[in-house]
C-alpha cells in the first residue's frame, strides 16, 4: 500500500468553498499496422524488442518516414471533435532524455497540430450535456516500455536495474487537449470520466483504435485546480498522470479537489507538478515538479517534410466517417421505444451495440433488453467480464426466444438451455433434447405432482379450500420442484384450484 | 600493375569491361598500396580487405560468365566512415562508437552493392563530421598527401587524402558545410555536395540533418558524374530526398559545355581573409573560361557575410538533437561511473568519456540555441538568414548559370595550427557553407598549385537546386583547360609519399 499523507477536507466541505477547473490530456494509441515512423508491426503483447526496426532503436544514421494512415487516424479524430484541420502541419522535436525514449527527443508537433479548435458535448448520466471545448489534437510517437527491477514499488526509485522494451517506442499516438473546461462544479469528477469514455468510444467508433484502457489505448492525464468561488482567476493545477480507467478518473478528480482544498485552506500554494495516482488507496502522491518553462527545446523536425492537407481529402474522409455515437443513441433510443432510464441502463450495461445487433437478427427491442439486461448482465457480472464477452450471439437468442415463444421451454428453462449451449452441447433445440427441458405439458403427470404436492402439505390445502388462493404459491412451488422446473406453472396454478374446487 | 592505382576510375571501368584488366587485380592493387602508404595518411579507420576481395572476384566470374554488370562493376571506392555500412565496423570518428556494427546498410552503400563496387574501407573524418581538417577525428588525424605536416582537410579529410593518394579511385564523401569540397580543394581533388535531397541521407549518420548531404570524391569530375548517378535518386527512407530522377550528369561531363554560359562571380566571396595564392589561380581560371566562350559576371549576394554566424547556430542545434542517442543505452560505448549509478549518471558519464571536446562544444552551443527564451534570438533569426541566403541565391541565377568562387580562402594550413583557435578554424568554410544553407549543388575542382607555397588551390562552382548536370557541363570543361596548362592531372605534381609507419 502506499501511505497516505495528505490531509483533504470532504467533497462537500471542497464544494461549499471552492470551483475547480479541469484539463484533460488524453492519449490514443492507433490501431494502424505499422508504427507512426517506422515498417516495424505496432502489435500488443508481443515477446519485447522484437516488433522494432532500427529506426524504432533509433540506431546511428535511421530517418523516419510518415505513416499516411496514421495522419489519416488523425484527421478523422480532429473531424469528430469537430476541430479545423490545418493545410499544412510540421512534426517537431520534444527533447528529453530518457531511457524510453530511443533516440531521446520524441517526434511530436507543437506549434501547429494537425487539428485545432473543436468541441463535443458530453452527456451525463442525468441527461446532462457539457460542451467541453478540444484546443488540438496531434501526431506524436509512443515511448517504449520501462519495467524497474528489484525495488518494492515498482518505480525507479530504489530498482536495482530496469528493463526497456521498445516494442511500443514509436506507436503512433494521437494527444487531444482540452482547454479550461470551467463550470463543472460537484459534478466535475463525473464529468472526467465522461469526457474520457466519450474520447474513448468516438476513437474505438472510428475504427482508429482498439481503444483498450487496461492495454494503455487510452491514456489519461488529468489538470485540477481550483479557484475561490466568485474568483476569475484559475488557481494553480496539479497534473494526474496516468489514469487509466474510467473509474480512476473519476476518483482521481474527486480526489485532487479535496486535496487542493485542504492546501488551499491551510493557507499553503498548491504547488505545481504531476502527482501519481494509486488505486490501492485511491490518492495521489507527488512526482516531479512541472513548471511551464520545462524546456524541451522544441524545433521543427528537420527530417520530416511538412504534412499539407486539402479539401478533396479532408472531404473524402469527412464522409467515410461513422455515425456519431450520440446521434446514433438518440436514433436507437427512439426505434426501440425505451424510456429515458431504460436506455441509460442499457448504454451503462455496455450492451447497446449488442441490443442493435440482437433485434437485427430477429426479435423485439423488448426482447433483447430483457435478455442482455437480465441472463446475460447477471452471468456477466458473476464472471466479471463483458456481457458481450460472454459469447451470446444474437443468433443465439433468436432461437432461444422462438423456443419459448412455441411454448416449448419457458423462461427458467431457457436459461438451462443457455448453459447446455455454452457449454458447447450443441443449438438450443439440441440441448433440449438432450437434457430432456421440454415444459410438460400433459396433465396427467402433472396431476400426479400435485396431488403429491396436496398431500404432502395438508394443512395448506385446507387454508386454500377456506378460501385463502394466495396459498396455492406453495403448493405450485411443490410441484415445481417435483417437476424440475418442466412445468407451465400457470398451468399448474389452474389445476390445483380445479383440484380443490376453488375459483381462482 | 602499380599504374592501375593512377587510373580514373572511369579509364579503370573501361579497362575493367575489355577484360583487360581483372576486378580483383584492381581491387588488390589499391589494398597493395593502402598497405604501402596508409602508415603515413592515416586516411582509413578500416580496411575492408576480404570483402573487397569476395565482390571483385564475384565481378570478375560474372564478367567471364557474360553477365550484364553496372559501369563502375569492379571500380573500388573508399567509404567515408559516417555513412553505416554492414560487415564493417563504423565510428564516426569518435570513441562513443568503437567498436559498433551496424546491422543495416546505408542506402547509398546499398547502391554500391547493387553496382558491385568492391568497398576497400572506412575513412577517417573529424569525429561526427564535425571539423575542417579531420583533427578532431578520435583516432588520430589524417595527413594531406601534399605535405604530411598539414591538414587534409575536413571533416572529409580521410576520403579525400585516400584518393589524392591513389589509395582509392573513388570515395564517398558527406557535406554539411563543406566537408566534401574544402578537403577536395587543400588536396588537389574534385568533390561535390548535391542539390539537398539528390541523395539519399539514410545511413548517413546525422549531424545536421537539414544541411548534410551524401556526394563523391575522386580525381576527375567525370569520375564523380559516374559516381553520383550510381548514388543518387528518389529514396523511400528518405522523406526528404527528391522524387526526380538524378539526371544525365554523365552525359553533362563528357559532353562539357561554358560557351554562352553566363558564370558569376560572387562578390562577397573573394578579397579580405582569402590567400593570394588562391586568388591569384582563380583569377586564371575565369580568364580560362572566358576565352572559352564563358560571359564572366560579377554577382552580388549581400547576406552572404551572415551565412557562417547562421550555420554555426542551425547545425549545432541540430546536431544538439541528433547526438541526443548517443548514451550508452542500446549501443556503443557505456561507462558506469562508481557509487551507485544511476541512468542520469550512466548517460552524463558515457557522454563526457565518449565525446571530444568541437563535439561537446558544438552541442551546448546548440543546446542553448534552442533553450526557451534563446530559441528566437538565434535559432528563429538564423533561419531567417537562411531565407535571405536563398534569396541572394535566387537572384544570382537570374543573372548567371552558375556560380563561382574559390572552394577554401587558404590552401592546407599545418597540423595543429588552428587547433587552438575554433573561429580561426570555422572561417574555413565561409565560402562553403553559403550552398548548404540554400540546398543548392556545389562541385570544387583543382584550380592549381598557390605560388607562394606549392599547394593546392580549389575553384567551386554552384548551380541552382537541382541544376547539377551544370556543375559538370561546366566543372569538365574547367577542367581540360586547366590540365592543358599543366600539361596534365595536378596530382602529378604531388610529391611521393615517404613511409612514416611500416604500413597498415
Amino acid at each position: 500500500m502506499t501511505a497516505v499523507t495528505d490531509e483533504i477536507l470532504t467533497f462537500d466541505e471542497a464544494m461549499e468553498k471552492y470551483d475547480p477547473v479541469l484539463g484533460f490530456e488524453v492519449h490514443v494509441e492507433l490501431n494502424t499496422r505499422t508504427k507512426m515512423f517506422s515498417s516495424a508491426p505496432n502489435a500488443f503483447g508481443d515477446v519485447p524488442n522484437t516488433n522494432v526496426t532500427p529506426v524504432d532503436l533509433g540506431l546511428p544514421g535511421v530517418l523516419p518516414v510518415v505513416n499516411g494512415v496514421a495522419v489519416e487516424s488523425a484527421i478523422k479524430i480532429g473531424l469528430a471533435l469537430n476541430c479545423r484541420i490545418a493545410e499544412k502541419c510540421y512534426f517537431a522535436r520534444k527533447n528529453y532524455f530518457y531511457p524510453d525514449t530511443p533516440k531521446n527527443f520524441q517526434t511530436s508537433q507543437f506549434e501547429d497540430p494537425i487539428a485545432y479548435d473543436g468541441s463535443i458535448d458530453i452527456e451525463l448520466a442525468d441527461g446532462t450535456v457539457f460542451t467541453v471545448e478540444i484546443e488540438r489534437a496531434h501526431m506524436e510517437e509512443d515511448a517504449g516500455k520501462l519495467t524497474h527491477m528489484g525495488g518494492s514499488t515498482g518505480r525507479i526509485q530504489g530498482a536495482e536495474f530496469s528493463l526497456v522494451d521498445y516494442n511500443r517506442a514509436g506507436v503512433p499516438l494521437i494527444e487531444i487537449v482540452t482547454k479550461p473546461i470551467v463550470g463543472a462544479g460537484s459534478r466535475a469528477p463525473e464529468l472526467a470520466k465522461a469526457y474520457v469514455a466519450a474520447i474513448r468510444e468516438i476513437v474505438k467508433n472510428l475504427g482508429v483504435s482498439d481503444a483498450r484502457m487496461e492495454r494503455g489505448n487510452v491514456r489519461c492525464d488529468a489538470n485540477v485546480s481550483l479557484k475561490p468561488k466568485g474568483q476569475e482567476k484559475f488557481g494553480t493545477r496539479t497534473e494526474t498522470k496516468n489514469v487509466n480507467s474510467l473509474r480512476a478518473v473519476e476518483h482521481a478528480v474527486r480526489y485532487e479537489i479535496q486535496r487542493h482544498a485542504a492546501v488551499l485552506d491551510s493557507g499553503t500554494p498548491i504547488l505545481q507538478e504531476t502527482r501519481h495516482w494509486h488505486e490501492d488507496t485511491r490518492s495521489t502522491t507527488s512526482g516531479r515538479p512541472k513548471s511551464d518553462a520545462d524546456d524541451y527545446r522544441y524545433f521543427p523536425e528537420p527530417d520530416l517534410v511538412p504534412v499539407v492537407t486539402n479539401e478533396a481529402w479532408i472531404e473524402k474522409l469527412r464522409a467515410e466517417l461513422p455515425e456519431p455515437p450520440a446521434e446514433r443513441r438518440k436514433r436507437l433510443q427512439a426505434d426501440w421505444g425505451y424510456s429515458d432510464a431504460e436506455f441509460r441502463d442499457v448504454v451503462n450495461a455496455g450492451v447497446m451495440s449488442s441490443i442493435e445487433d440482437t433485434v437485427a437478427a430477429g426479435v423485439s427491442a423488448a426482447v433483447a433488453r430483457k435478455w442482455w439486461m437480465g441472463e446475460i448482465s447477471r452471468r456477466a457480472k458473476l464472471a466479471d467480464v463483458e456481457p458481450a464477452e460472454l459469447g451470446v450471439t444474437p443468433e443465439l437468442i433468436v432461437e432461444l426466444n422462438a423456443l419459448i415463444e412455441s411454448g416449448k421451454i419457458n423462461d427458467k428453462l431457457s436459461r438451462d438451455v443457455l448453459d447446455g449451449v455454452l457449454a458447447g452441447e450443441g443449438t438450443p433445440a439440441e440441448v433440449v433434447e438432450k437434457r430432456g427441458l421440454a415444459v410438460v405439458s400433459d396433465d396427467g403427470p402433472l396431476l400426479e405432482a400435485i396431488d403429491g404436492a396436496l398431500a404432502a402439505q395438508p394443512d395448506v390445502a385446507d387454508k386454500i379450500r377456506g378460501g385463502k388462493v394466495q396459498a396455492v404459491g406453495a403448493i405450485v412451488g411443490g410441484v415445481m420442484k417435483a417437476t424440475r422446473g418442466q412445468a407451465d406453472a400457470g398451468r399448474v396454478r389452474e389445476l390445483i384450484l380445479q383440484r380443490l374446487g376453488v375459483e381462482g | 600493375m602499380t599504374d592501375l592505382i593512377h587510373l580514373s576510375a572511369d579509364a579503370l571501368a573501361r579497362k575493367l569491361a575489355s577484360r583487360e584488366v581483372s576486378a580483383v587485380e584492381a581491387t588488390q592493387a589499391h589494398l597493395d598500396r593502402i598497405d604501402a602508404v596508409d602508415g603515413a595518411i592515416n586516411a582509413f579507420l578500416h580496411v575492408n580487405t576480404r570483402e573487397a576481395l569476395l565482390v571483385a572476384a564475384g565481378v570478375d566470374k560474372a564478367r567471364a560468365d557474360g553477365d550484364t554488370l553496372h559501369p563502375l562493376a569492379g571500380v573500388p571506392i573508399a567509404v567515408k566512415d559516417l555513412i553505416v555500412t554492414k560487415g564493417q565496423p563504423t565510428t564516426a570518428g569518435s570513441k562513443i562508437l568503437e567498436g559498433w556494427q551496424s546491422p543495416y546498410d546505408a542506402t547509398v552503400v546499398r547502391r554500391l552493392r547493387a553496382a558491385r563496387m568492391p568497398i576497400l574501407g572506412k575513412t577517417n573524418l573529424d569525429e561526427f563530421a564535425m571539423g575542417s581538417s579531420t583533427e578532431h577525428s578520435a583516432f588520430g588525424p589524417t595527413r594531406n598527401p601534399w605535405d604530411l605536416d598539414r591538414i587534409p582537410g575536413g571533416s572529409g579529410g580521410g576520403s579525400a587524402a585516400a584518393v589524392a593518394a591513389f589509395e582509392a579511385p573513388l570515395a564517398l564523401g558527406t557535406d554539411t558545410g563543406g566537408s566534401i569540397r574544402q578537403p577536395g580543394a587543400v588536396t588537389g581533388t574534385v568533390g561535390v555536395k548535391p542539390t539537398y535531397g539528390g541523395v539519399s541521407r539514410y545511413g548517413a549518420i546525422a549531424m545536421a540533418s537539414s544541411l548534410d548531404q551524401i556526394g563523391p570524391v575522386s580525381r576527375t569530375v567525370l569520375d564523380s558524374a559516374l559516381l553520383h548517378e550510381v548514388i543518387g535518386g528518389h529514396d523511400l527512407h528518405d522523406s526528404t530526398s527528391l522524387t526526380d530522377p538524378v539526371g544525365a550528369l554523365v552525359e553533362a561531363a563528357r559532353l562539357g559545355q561554358v560557351e554562352g554560359m553566363r558564370i558569376g562571380v560572387i562578390k562577397e566571396l573573394q578579397g579580405e581573409g582569402y590567400q593570394a595564392g588562391v586568388l591569384t589561380r582563380f583569377s586564371e581560371s575565369l580568364e580560362l573560361l572566358r576565352s572559352a566562350g564563358a560571359e564572366i559576371v560579377e554577382v552580388s549576394c549581400p547576406n552572404f557575410r551572415y551565412a557562417l554566424g547562421a550555420y554555426y547556430l542551425i547545425m549545432p542545434s541540430e546536431a544538439s538533437s541528433n547526438l541526443a542517442k548517443y548514451d550508452g543505452v542500446r549501443f556503443g560505448l557505456r561507462v558506469v561511473p562508481d557509487g551507485a549509478p544511476t541512468i542520469e549518471r550512466v548517460m552524463g558519464a558515457t557522454r563526457a568519456a565518449g565525446f571530444g571536446d568541437e563535439v561537446k562544444r558544438r552541442i551546448i552551443l546548440g543546446t542553448y540555441a534552442l533553450s526557451a527564451g534563446y530559441y528566437d534570438a538565434y535559432y528563429g533569426s538564423a533561419q531567417k538568414v537562411r531565407t535571405l541566403i536563398q534569396r541572394d541565391f535566387a537572384a544570382a541565377f537570374e543573372q548567371a548559370d552558375v556560380l563561382i568562387s574559390p572552394t577554401a580562402p587558404t590552401t592546407a594550413f599545418k597540423l595543429g595550427e588552428k587547433l587552438d583557435d575554433p573561429l580561426a578554424m570555422y572561417l574555413n568554410d565561409v565560402a562553403t557553407i553559403p550552398a548548404n544553407l540554400a540546398g543548392v549543388p556545389g562541385l570544387s575542382l583543382p584550380g592549381g598549385l598557390a605560388d607562394e607555397d606549392g599547394l593546392p588551390v580549389g575553384v567551386q562552382l554552384l548551380a541552382p537546386a537541382r541544376q547539377d548536370a551544370r556543375l559538370y557541363r561546366v566543372g569538365a570543361v574547367l577542367e581540360s583547360l586547366l590540365e592543358e596548362t599543366w600539361g596534365g592531372p595536378l596530382l602529378a605534381k604531388a610529391p611521393e609519399i615517404t613511409q612514416i609507419a611500416g604500413g597498415k
